[in-house]
């Protein structure tokens, strides 16, 4: 990894392009069609009365975007229900009629002046953090590090 | 003394019938009697106590700091309190103890209001029954009255006394409760779709939900930004008039606070109704209403009335689709909101190190509740790329035409809206679980979710007093 960070940038994007490919078929090789198997079940035990917009992809995409799993078939039950409620707005006519995001859209935001008046207090909120090395927050390593790369566990990937 | 109204005690404390002291141990005592309601999350007796301290040598000095002073309060785990852990009832926040207190916190302890303690909700205030909360469920001090043991001794026989209580409504089940138990004189709630409205209805106390802008959210813990506001729970109407004078007004802390001056006011000892227009929105008159709430809001309309209001029917034709408005607008913004939890600045943290995604993505299951993560997850879906004109853009426009109704009822010479909070009175627990949260506030904001949409104010009080 050290030489990846050396080298200049344009080999560097080259390498971590060969690398992300090299994850990829990590991954597959690691089970991922038993994975979407088990996605696909979610989907195929669905009641009949269900609209089927929340497919295997939906519901993947929609964890990856929200780091929050459905974790169950009654989750998907209930976004389709969820679903299902908020399609009764299209029968209301919006012809002509521009969103409203604040009711106080009329008036102008208040904006302080850009002075400095409090602050300092970085021993405060790092009090609340779980993990902290000096004034710096501890964040598990990131996508691209030989840890990430070697794992075998595909959930523990969440790809 | 307990059961007495904010302005009767605090005429008390001026006149040294009683100290704050005093009136803060009485206070505590009854928390520590009625613990069995689960109104409270954490009740800080030290903190109280002190400040009941400073309060009584305040007015031993003669220079108490007004009406407030030395009055116990309480305030949802919603609001950020200095030193005092604040959870919204999740596994989220559990521990998670705040550097500053929330500007309406703060006014209220400037103003020498006595914290008794931090009341229980729904997690993160999703919710119409206070009964999803990682703390247990709120029961209704009613479920304890006599009418009440009355009405379940007639219906069934052996029954265990504490199987069928009766739920507080929610989100602000907590402060209801608190108040309704006469544990304080006025409590803080918080109202997004009716969460200070609802449990003030079936909790039998006064809530005041003001205009959006018009008090500051900094500090609440938000749910939906456009729609929040700090509500207000006391057992009568004067005395939640008392607490939003020394509330409302601008705050350089949140920008979406108006910046016009704030007059103070006094709500006239008569009331005199001649020159009011009282508007009665018929699509109001839905079929799920109970009789009996039917009969009050008739009751309540005639006697303005007969005291010489203009009482009159007016429409509000958008009224059916504000509930599904209201759904998608709020957990859009929701799966905005709840993105700040991710277990690194605080809050909790799962143990996975692998990776920044494995470590976000656990902590989040552990941290939120199915109900919490089912919104999360149907806000993102209404704001998908390929969803987002046809549901997010979509409620918006429908939010424009609700508040235009509003708009168009008060231009036409209504002074004020006549309206039923709820579709009925408390049920019990056993009754309310046969549902999921999401159906349950579906079927319970469906009166007041489409005023926190227009942004106006709405006052809640109980028919029967």
């Amino acid at each position: 990894m050290s030489s990846l960070l050396s080298a200049p940038s344009a080999l560097r994007e080259d390498a971590l392009r060969r690398l992300k490919r090299e994850m990829w078929a990590r991954a597959v090789k690691l089970g991922l069609r038993s994975w979407v198997g088990w996605r696909r079940g979610f989907t195929s035990k669905a009641d009949p009365q269900r609209s089927g917009r929340v497919t295997a992809e939906v519901i993947e995409h929609l964890e990856r975007l929200a780091l929050v799993d459905f974790g169950s078939l009654e989750a998907v039950a209930r976004l389709e229900k969820a679903i299902a409620f908020a399609d009764r707005l299209r029968a209301v006519d919006t012809d002509g009629v521009e969103p409203m995001e604040s009711v106080l859209e009329d008036r102008c935001l208040y904006l302080r002046s850009d002075n400095v008046v409090e602050g300092n207090c970085a021993e405060e909120l790092l009090q609340n953090a779980h993990r902290v090395v000096e004034e710096y927050f501890v964040a598990p390593p990131g996508m691209c590090s030989p840890k990430w790369l070697n794992r075998l566990s595909l959930s523990e990937l969440r790809i | 003394m307990l059961g007495r109204t904010l302005r009767e005690v605090s005429t008390a404390l001026k006149q040294g019938h009683i100290t704050p002291t005093e009136l803060c141990q009485k206070c505590l005592s009854l928390i520590k009697k009625t613990k069995f309601l689960n109104a409270y999350i954490t009740v800080s007796e030290e903190v109280a106590l002190k400040q009941a301290e400073e309060s009584e040598k305040r007015y031993k000095k003669g220079h108490s700091l007004g009406d407030l002073d030395g009055i116990p309060v309480a305030v949802k785990d919603n609001f950020s309190t200095s030193s005092i852990e604040t959870t919204c009832a999740s596994n989220m926040l559990k521990g998670y103890v705040p550097p500053y207190n929330a500007t309406v916190v703060q006014k209220l302890l400037d103003k020498g209001a006595v914290l008794m303690g931090k009341t229980n909700l729904d997690e993160f205030a999703m919710g119409s029954g206070s009964t999803d909360g990682v703390f247990g469920p709120v029961k209704n001090p009613w479920s304890y009255s006599k009418q009440y043991r009355e009405k379940r001794k007639q219906k069934a026989h052996g029954e265990n006394e504490d199987s069928n209580w009766l739920i507080t409504g929610g989100s602000s089940g907590g402060s209801a409760a608190a108040v309704a138990a006469f544990t304080c004189f006025a409590a803080l709630g918080s109202d997004t779709g009716g969460s200070t409205r609802n449990p003030a209805a079936h909790c039998g106390v006064v809530g005041f939900k003001p205009s959006y802008g018009l008090v500051s959210r900094h500090g609440l813990i938000p749910l939906v930004n456009s729609m929040d506001v700090p509500g207000i729970l006391t057992r009568c109407v004067d005395d939640a008039a008392i607490v939003l004078g020394m509330l409302a007004g601008h705050d350089p802390k949140d920008s979406t606070t108006i910046q016009d001056p704030v007059k103070p006011f006094t709500l006239p000892t008569s009331a005199d109704v001649n020159k009011l227009c009282i508007g009665i929105p018929k699509e109001y008159l839905a079929p799920e209403l109970s009789s009996e709430v039917r009969s009050f809001w008739s009751k309540a309309a005639n006697l303005f009335e007969s005291e010489g209001a203009k009482v009159i029917e007016v429409s509000l034709p958008h009224t059916s689709y504000s509930i599904v408005c209201y759904h998608v607008l709020c957990t859009s913004e929701v799966a905005s909101n709840m993105a700040r939890f991710d277990g690194l600045e605080y809050g909790h943290r799962c143990d996975i190190n692998v990776s920044t995604e494995a470590m976000y993505a656990a902590t989040r299951r552990e941290g939120f509740n199915d109900v919490v993560r089912g919104r999360i997850l149907s806000g993102n879906f209404f704001l998908l790329k390929e969803n987002y004109e046809n549901y997010f853009i979509k409620a918006q426009k429908v939010r424009r035409l609700i508040a235009n109704d509003f708009v168009n009822v008060f231009n036409s010479g209504v002074d004020v809206l006549l309206t039923p909070t709820t579709l009925s009175e408390a049920v019990p627990y056993l009754e309310f679980i046969k549902e999921d949260n999401r159906t349950r506030s579906a079927q319970d904001d469906i009166f007041t979710q489409a005023v926190n949409m227009a942004g106006f104010l709405s006052c809640l009080q109980d028919c029967q007093q």
